[in-house]
C-alpha cells in the first residue's frame, strides 16, 4: 500500500487515510523524500486527521520523517493529530519535540508561508 | 461468556490485525474514543515486542465482567529469550531495541492493569486490562 503525495504549488500534501502498518509507513518515509528531491518542495504538511492510532513506531518513523525532510532543506507540519491520539502520544511518553504542528491542513499551510518567509 | 479472540504473531501484518480485533472488542463494549485509541496502541506495543524480540508468539483478546462492568483483558504471550531483569524493563527510558518501542511503562500507563511473567530462557507473559467506566 502507498500513501498518495500530492504537488501543490512549492508544497506537497499528504493526508494519511489507510491503517499504517510498518512497511507502509517505512516505505511512505522513502516515497516523501525522493517527492521531495525530484519536485523541490520547499514546504510538507502530513495530515493526520483520519489516523486514530499511532503507536511508537509510526510515530518514531513520522518524526524521523520530519527531521529527514529538515536535512533536505525543506520544512515540514504535522497536521489534524486528534485528541486521543495527542492523549496515547504522551502517556506512551512520547514527546515530538521540534516537530511543527498545527490543528488542521490550512493552519498547516499558512505557518509553511510563514516559515519559509520568516 | 464471548470465546477469546487469538492472534499469532508472525509479522508486522499481523500487529495491524491485533490492534484492528481490540478496536473491534473495545468498540463493542462500548469504551469511548480516547479509550479504544489507549487500548489500540496497548496492544500495537504488546504485539511487537513480541515480533523483536521473540518472533513469534500470540496476543489473546477477551472479555472480562465483574460485578455488571465489563472490561477488555489482553495477554501477549511468546517463547523467547524471556527477560532477565523484569524490575528494570519497566523503568522510563530502558530499552534494548534502540528506540523502537516505547516500551513497557508505557502500555502500563495506558492501561488499568499491567502483569508480567518471565524468565529467562522461558518466554514472557504480559497480561493488561482495562475497564469500561
Amino acid at each position: 500500500m502507498r500513501i498518495p503525495i500530492l504537488k501543490l504549488k512549492d508544497y506537497l500534501l499528504v493526508s494519511i487515510q489507510v491503517e499504517l502498518d510498518d512497511q507502509t509507513v517505512l516505505t511512505f518515509q522513502e516515497d516523501l523524500l525522493n517527492k521531495i528531491k525530484d519536485t523541490g518542495a520547499k514546504g510538507v504538511v502530513i495530515d493526520l486527521t483520519s489516523v486514530d492510532m499511532i503507536d511508537s513506531f509510526i510515530a518514531k518513523v513520522l518524526g524521523d520523517v520530519i527531521v529527514m525532510t529538515s536535512l533536505m532543506g525543506t520544512k515540514a507540519v504535522l497536521t489534524g493529530i486528534q485528541p486521543a491520539v495527542a492523549i496515547t502520544l504522551i502517556e506512551l511518553g512520547i514527546t515530538m519535540e521540534n516537530v511543527h504542528t498545527a490543528l488542521d491542513l490550512e493552519q498547516g499551510i499558512s505557518i509553511l508561508s510563514q516559515l519559509l518567509e520568516g | 461468556m464471548t470465546e477469546p479472540i487469538i492472534i499469532n504473531i508472525n509479522n508486522e501484518f499481523d500487529i495491524v490485525l491485533a490492534r484492528q480485533k481490540g478496536r473491534e472488542v473495545s468498540k463493542d463494549l462500548q469504551f469511548g474514543g480516547v479509550d479504544q485509541a489507549r487500548i489500540t496502541t496497548a496492544i500495537s506495543e504488546l504485539a511487537r515486542n513480541i515480533y523483536l524480540y521473540a518472533g513469534s508468539g500470540q496476543i489473546t483478546i477477551e472479555v472480562l465482567e465483574e460485578n455488571g462492568r465489563k472490561g477488555i483483558q489482553i495477554s501477549a504471550s511468546d517463547n523467547g529469550p524471556g527477560i532477565n531483569d523484569i524490575r528494570m524493563v519497566l523503568q522510563d527510558g530502558f530499552s534494548t531495541s534502540g528506540g523502537l518501542g516505547a516500551g513497557l511503562p508505557g502500555v502500563k500507563r495506558l492501561m488499568d492493569s499491567f502483569d508480567i511473567d518471565s524468565m529467562p530462557g522461558a518466554g514472557t507473559k504480559i497480561t493488561i486490562a482495562k475497564w469500561a467506566r
